[in-house]
């Protein structure tokens, strides 16, 4: 970018560009940024699969947003209106089944994929330095999608939407003194109703465009130093990376048509399989279902919520199960921090990387604990895992990193991948 | 004109000051401004005067008979009114209270002894307990049954057991006659 400076746009020079594309990027580097981010962008040579789901989750979140634009133009936000007109879209408007299916199954794709992400970049260590921010952007962006999803949840007025609302909104009780005036301020009135349903629809349609900024923050902040790899170590030349396209656009291509047969399997044949049927009840404040239930992504937090079922150091378990459960995701914050070893990859950490495997069945279990009746084994069964969440990042991760003796690292990726005779 | 006496350096750090006050004042009070500017948006989001204004609903209680449990919606949110026949009533009655996680004697809470009206929502999270129709679980103090987090409330609508920190809250009512209720 430096290059500016001296009256040549980056990069652009070299090339054969039209001279409209030239005209072009010398006042806005437009194509000579593409090049350079999707291009020549230097990548590790060595990246695995795992390494795919960055650019799937981008591409998922495009998805919703066109499916979610277009839906909008047929849904009313409105207490009275909004069952219907989401039975409507089903029934009447053209390929509105296809659009609805796709924006309410994306949005399970786009959190399986974002949490595989998530759990790459920990057992990679990819959150170490120097791309703290870069992991902090990723826990932002987890947050507005959380945020988004219930929203979005909310929309169709059904009776898990509404008594979604109900119950989450009534976490903010839990807080001291302004809790039930911070519910109120909410729902704009009682209980959860019109008013809620109207400021529910324009967060959910605000939200997905400032997950788009943050993801833009995402990429400025990966592209800095440039993508992590499987084995943890720098790249020292260019021997150690190959340019983006067409390495990894082929292999982002062919992961994306992997994940679509999946995707399309559940939109055309199994499109309710991840909802609950209770959804296609309208909305009665006057009935609670007997068993409320969140979509499955966001059942582990559900789960160490209701996990605190006792009074500890004073402070009463509402507020401590709200907490908790709001604490699960800030810890994600801290992890770069509460890492203490100076190996990234758990590859070469003989301890932690079995650790690193164990916290993705604590959290299926807290996802099974979260989608049963709170009683008997599944409550204690919580609340062990609820303690292992805890004790993994806030103990075990600090404690390792420190005691371990990590395994030797190559010598650089190429030497590394040269070995293995690839 | 005594001022041109002072030294440079001087005139130039009085000057300073005077900008950095200007500044300074200016600043805070923009600040200050805008925090105030947010209010209307945050208070716009409060409830609006027509939701206020539908807060009263009156009731016949006459058809209701000994034992029935009958569900009114106010403000939105069910109002439980049991007829409590006369076991409910020890039951609720001989309770120690000191036991109980929000004390509360049963005559505090009612304004006749056969009449319970309280808001059918779970302190806990919101959701309605299960125990105002036949046939209903009604948990092991034969009062309410919250189905999300198994919070139990006696025949005072106390909480007794499960998650929720306070009992069912009592509205705001009034007998206007014998046999009829204003709610809010």
């Amino acid at each position: 970018m430096a290059a500016t400076s001296s009256g040549a746009p980056p990069s652009a020079p070299a090339r054969n560009y039209p001279r409209l594309i030239r005209w072009i990027d010398y006042r806005l580097p437009f194509v000579a940024s593409l090049e350079q981010h999707l291009i020549e962008y230097p990548t590790p040579i060595n990246l695995n699969y795992w390494w795919n789901f960055g650019s799937l989750a981008g591409i998922t979140l495009v998805i919703m947003i066109v499916t979610g634009v277009v839906l909008a133009m047929h849904y009313t936000p409105n207490a009275d209106l909004a069952f219907d007109s989401v039975e409507r879209i089903l029934r009447d408007v053209n390929y509105g089944w296809l659009l609805r299916y796709i924006h309410m199954n994306g949005a399970s794709m786009f959190f399986l994929i974002v949490y595989i992400h998530l759990f790459r970049g920990l057992y990679y260590g990819s959150y170490k330095y120097p791309r703290e921010l870069l992991w902090i952007l990723g826990v932002v962006i987890l947050l507005l999608m959380i945020a988004a999803a219930f929203m979005g949840y909310v929309l169709p007025w059904g009776q898990m939407s509404y008594w979604a609302a109900t119950v989450i909104t009534n976490l903010f009780s839990a807080i001291p003194v302004f809790g039930q005036d911070i519910v109120t301020l909410l729902w704009g009135g009682f209980t959860v109703g019109n008013p809620t349903l109207n400021r529910f629809f324009s967060l959910h349609y605000l939200l997905p465009f400032v997950i788009v900024a943050v993801v833009g923050l995402h990429l400025l902040a990966l592209h800095q130093h440039g993508s992590s790899n499987p084995l943890g170590i720098d790249k020292r030349g260019p021997q150690d990376t190959i340019p983006f396209h067409p390495y990894y656009t082929i292999k982002d291509m062919f992961g994306l048509c992997v994940f679509l047969l999946v995707f399309a399997i559940l939109v055309f044949y199994l499109p309710n399989m991840l909802s609950s049927a209770d959804n296609y009840i309208p909305a009665n404040p006057m009935v609670t279902p007997n068993h409320i239930v969140p979509e499955w992504y966001l059942l582990p937090y559900y789960a160490i919520l209701r996990s605190i079922t006792f009074d500890f150091l004073g402070i009463p378990s509402k507020l401590l199960g709200v907490v908790l459960s709001m604490g699960s995701i800030i810890l994600l914050f801290l992890v770069p921090w509460l890492d203490t070893s100076p190996v990234r990859s758990a590859r070469f950490r003989p301890v932690w990387r079995w650790f690193a495997l164990l916290l993705p069945l604590d959290l299926i279990a807290l996802g099974y604990v979260g989608s049963q009746p709170p009683a008997g084994f599944v409550v204690t069964l919580g609340q062990i895992a609820t303690a292992y969440y805890y004790i993994h990042f806030l103990i075990l991760m600090p404690l390792i990193g420190k005691l371990e003796t990590p395994r030797p690292l190559p010598v650089s990726i190429s030497a590394a991948v040269l070995a293995e005779g690839h | 004109m005594t001022d041109l006496a002072q030294s440079p350096v001087d005139t130039e750090h009085n000057g300073g000051s005077r900008r950095d006050f200007l500044l300074l004042t200016a600043g805070a009070l923009g600040g200050i401004g805008a925090a105030i500017a947010i209010w209307p948006f945050v208070d716009s989001l409060n409830p609006a005067r027509d939701t206020l204004a539908l807060s009263s609903t009156e009731v016949d209680l006459a058809p209701v008979q000994v034992g029935q449990r009958l569900t009114i919606a106010w403000r939105g949110k069910p109002v439980f009114i049991d007829h409590r026949p006369p076991e409910e009533i020890k039951a609720a009655q001989d309770v120690d209270i000191s036991t109980l996680r929000d004390p509360q004697k049963d005559s505090d809470r009612i304004k006749k002894p056969e009449w319970l009206v309280v808001v059918g929502v779970c302190t806990h999270l919101g959701c309605i307990p299960l125990g105002n129709k036949p046939g209903d679980e009604r948990g092991p103090y034969k009062g309410w049954f919250c189905p999300c987090h198994g919070s139990v409330y006696d025949t005072s609508a106390r909480i007794r057991q499960g998650p929720a920190p306070l009992n069912l809250a009592v509205p705001p009512y009034e007998f206007t006659s014998d046999t009829a209720i204003k709610i809010g």
